[in-house]
């Protein structure tokens, strides 16, 4: 399956998309990081590889992201992890429901996750 | 750091030396804290001083704790100490692009891997923060001190030190760049026309950087530091006789 990771410059947000995602993911494997590893607003590449590798369930993983050097952290974690992930260039939140749903498809892949999550973008709220 | 992972050549290797540069970079960004705080006052977040000065710290502190490190492991374990300790953009864009370039590192350190390294952390940066010259960054000191040093290496075939003097002087040049002219990346950027006249924090850290290699080569060589200039390229006897033919 592909995985999913949440990262936030606060753990505790990221936590709590992954909980609004998860009721939508099934047994997709979906990890939540972010802070600056001391408990403050950061986010932290180590950390984020270490998701990443955490979600890595065979088919790749769809990474979301929240703003500025998230993204930059999240590109560093990337490129040095083994497993072959993507940034969703898609709103943290919705973005991360939309991977969810789209996740637990028998055929999923990592492009159409991706995708679904970058969709998110486009949802209209009124 | 595991040890078998150290292969450096003692206290007169260049894993030593790039330790001893790296203490060296620590305690000028110390020395230049409120400098560069004042600099990203003006334009930022006031946070470039002190988060770079905490990195450089920490990255000194690890690299003091190798054993017998070879330069790609000294590089290594400081891009990933600035990446988990700086924070912010400078973050992944110092650290981040340390740990790519030091890959280059992995035969040791000569003129030739020194021009890889150059080009690749250069790459790395521009293409992490999507930035290119002229944007009022890092970039506009980066890339006149990278083009600078490959080009007085490969094309006019100076002794490295030389090349290394001239590339300071470029980015110190590079550095003068961002002044008068608008940022378009960054928290600068969201002050559009009223970032002109600030000089980028960024860049300025950058300059002190690569002044600290300069003068730790220096010393490691036991010679002074040239006095060089990067706009009088030295070319040698036979570009100069191809020139002519032009």
């Amino acid at each position: 399956m592909v995985g999913l990771v949440v990262v936030s410059h606060s753990e505790r947000a990221a936590e709590g998309i992954v909980e609004i995602a998860a009721e939508m993911a099934g047994d997709t494997s979906i990890e939540a990081v972010g802070g600056d590893g001391s408990g403050g607003i950061g986010t932290v590449p180590d950390a984020i590889e270490a998701a990443i590798d955490a979600a890595a369930d065979g088919d790749g993983v769809v990474v979301l992201v929240d703003l500025g050097s998230a993204v930059m952290n999240a590109d560093v974690a990337i490129e040095l992890s083994e497993v072959e992930a993507v940034i969703a260039d898609a709103p943290v939140l919705e973005g991360a429901v939309n991977a969810a749903v789209a996740a637990t498809d028998p055929s999923a892949t990592l492009d159409s996750v991706r995708e679904q999550a970058e969709a998110a973008r486009d949802i209209e709220k009124l | 750091m595991s040890g078998d992972e150290s292969d450096g050549d003692g206290p007169d290797g260049d894993g030593a030396a790039v330790v001893a540069a790296v203490e060296a970079v620590a305690e000028r960004i110390e020395r230049e804290r409120d400098h560069l705080t004042e600099l990203d006052s003006a334009i930022g977040d006031a946070d470039h001083g002190g988060n770079m000065a905490r990195g450089w710290a920490a990255a000194a502190e690890a690299a003091r704790d190798l054993d017998d490190p070879d330069p790609q492991t000294v590089g290594k374990t400081v891009g990933k100490t600035l990446m988990s300790k700086v924070g912010g953009a400078s973050g992944p864009l110092f650290g981040g692009s340390l740990v790519f370039a030091s890959a280059e590192l992995d035969g040791g350190i000569d003129a030739e891997s020194a021009v890889a390294f150059a080009e690749t952390y250069l790459e790395k940066v521009e293409d992490r923060g999507d930035a290119r010259l002229g944007d009022q960054t890092m970039v506009d000191a980066l890339t006149p001190a990278v083009h600078t040093f490959k080009k007085s290496i490969e094309t006019d075939g100076l002794p490295p030190l030389e090349a290394l003097a001239k590339a300071v002087d470029a980015a110190d040049r590079g550095v003068a760049f961002t002044v008068p002219i608008r940022a378009r990346k960054g928290r600068a950027s969201y002050l559009g026309w009223r970032s002109v006249g600030h000089q980028d924090p960024g860049a300025t850290s950058t300059l002190y950087i690569l002044e600290e290699l300069l003068s730790v080569a220096a010393d490691r060589l036991d010679a002074e530091i040239p006095d060089v200039d990067a706009t009088s390229p030295t070319l040698p006897d036979d570009a100069k006789a191809g020139a002519e033919d032009d």
